[in-house]
């Protein structure tokens, strides 16, 4: 079975368990937030359908060696700088962040300045804030996570870098 | 929106100029099959986030949740996003979903936050098979400790830039 297939029953699993749960609440509960819920997709498609579409012609245009070839190895700090605006730059899906780090991996690059590119990417890549997390949640949080999370790429740098892993 | 739009169409130009119709036709391709392969999972984030939006009782949310919720609050966020199943079609809505109930940025910043670095949806999917068990490994574990303090930064600056609404 797949990791897909699995985190798709789950996620169904959960979506059945709280529904149920609504249900015992009383039926108008459930219908109350089966129609909250369908309003919330009927408005986030078309954003979405925009941010998928599109992000497959912004991670083609964008150069990975260029990323790539900041990441480099013995940059201490300032490569880790480095790869914090590079992970908040890149573009596109999981697999555009995570290849990109993998090859920088294999490229020589330092373990922790990749650990603090992914940690970059997964808290504030650009385009995901803009594309995903701005659609469902107010904007004021959204830039307020995205200002905090700021230190914790170079965190969890400085702690790769002390316990000498990976 | 807009910005987006340009930025794709300027995009989708530049990748025609360089490979011709059939490098955009290609990427299109590509696109919408994860577009297609995405969409129930968004209805599922969407239905997950109205459902716990209702059945979360909000008082019992703010007290546990809340800007009084002490460090249990932001355990309790950041468990939360630890376990929260799919992935950005899920977690944003139910962080929203959170905050309209009661919880406050701090633990909500715990949840996300979490959700992004230990959750093990995107780790399993992606980050195993393409970096490997390894560096996978001591990336999570090296981020453990982070939602716990990016939401106790959150709350921290949150009630500095925003006193008033600490007044409530």
């Amino acid at each position: 079975m797949s990791a897909a297939l699995l985190i798709d029953i789950i996620l169904w699993g959960s979506v059945a368990a709280v529904g149920f749960i609504a249900y015992q609440r009383g039926p108008r509960v459930l219908t109350t937030s089966l129609r909250e819920g369908s309003m919330d997709f009927i408005n986030i498609v078309p954003r979405i359908a925009l941010g998928v579409i599109g992000s497959g012609y912004i991670a083609a245009v964008i150069p990975q060696e260029i990323i790539t070839g900041w990441l480099g190895p013995n940059s201490g700090w300032f490569g880790v700088a480095t790869a914090v605006i590079a992970g908040a730059a890149t573009p596109g899906g999981p697999v555009v962040g995570f290849s990109i780090g993998a090859v920088a991996l294999k490229a020589g690059g330092g373990p922790p300045q990749v650990i603090a590119y992914v940690i970059a990417w997964a808290l504030f890549a650009f385009q995901r804030l803009l594309l995903w997390e701005i659609p469902f949640m107010p904007a004021r949080f959204v830039w307020f996570r995205a200002a905090v999370s700021v230190p914790f790429p170079f965190v969890a740098a400085a702690i790769a870098m002390a316990i000498g892993k990976p | 929106m807009i910005t987006i739009g340009v930025l794709v169409a300027v995009s989708a130009t530049l990748v025609y100029r360089r490979d011709g119709v059939d490098g955009v036709l290609d990427i299109l391709a590509h696109d919408l099959t994860l577009f297609g392969g995405i969409l129930p999972r968004v209805l599922a984030g969407c239905l997950l986030g109205a459902f716990i939006a209702e059945i979360l009782p909000h008082e019992k949310v703010s007290r546990s949740l809340g800007p009084n919720s002490g460090l249990k609050g932001l355990l309790i966020g950041a468990a939360f996003g630890a376990i929260l199943p799919g992935g950005p079609f899920t977690a944003y809505p139910v962080a929203s979903a959170l905050l309209a109930v009661g919880a406050d940025f701090g633990a909500t910043i715990a949840m996300v936050v979490s959700w992004t670095l230990i959750g093990y949806g995107r780790a399993v999917a992606w980050e195993l098979p393409i970096m490997g068990t390894d560096f996978t490994l001591w990336r999570i574990v090296i981020s453990l400790p982070l939602p716990l303090l990016a939401g106790a930064l959150g709350r921290f600056v949150y009630v500095r830039m925003y006193p008033k609404d600490e007044l409530e």
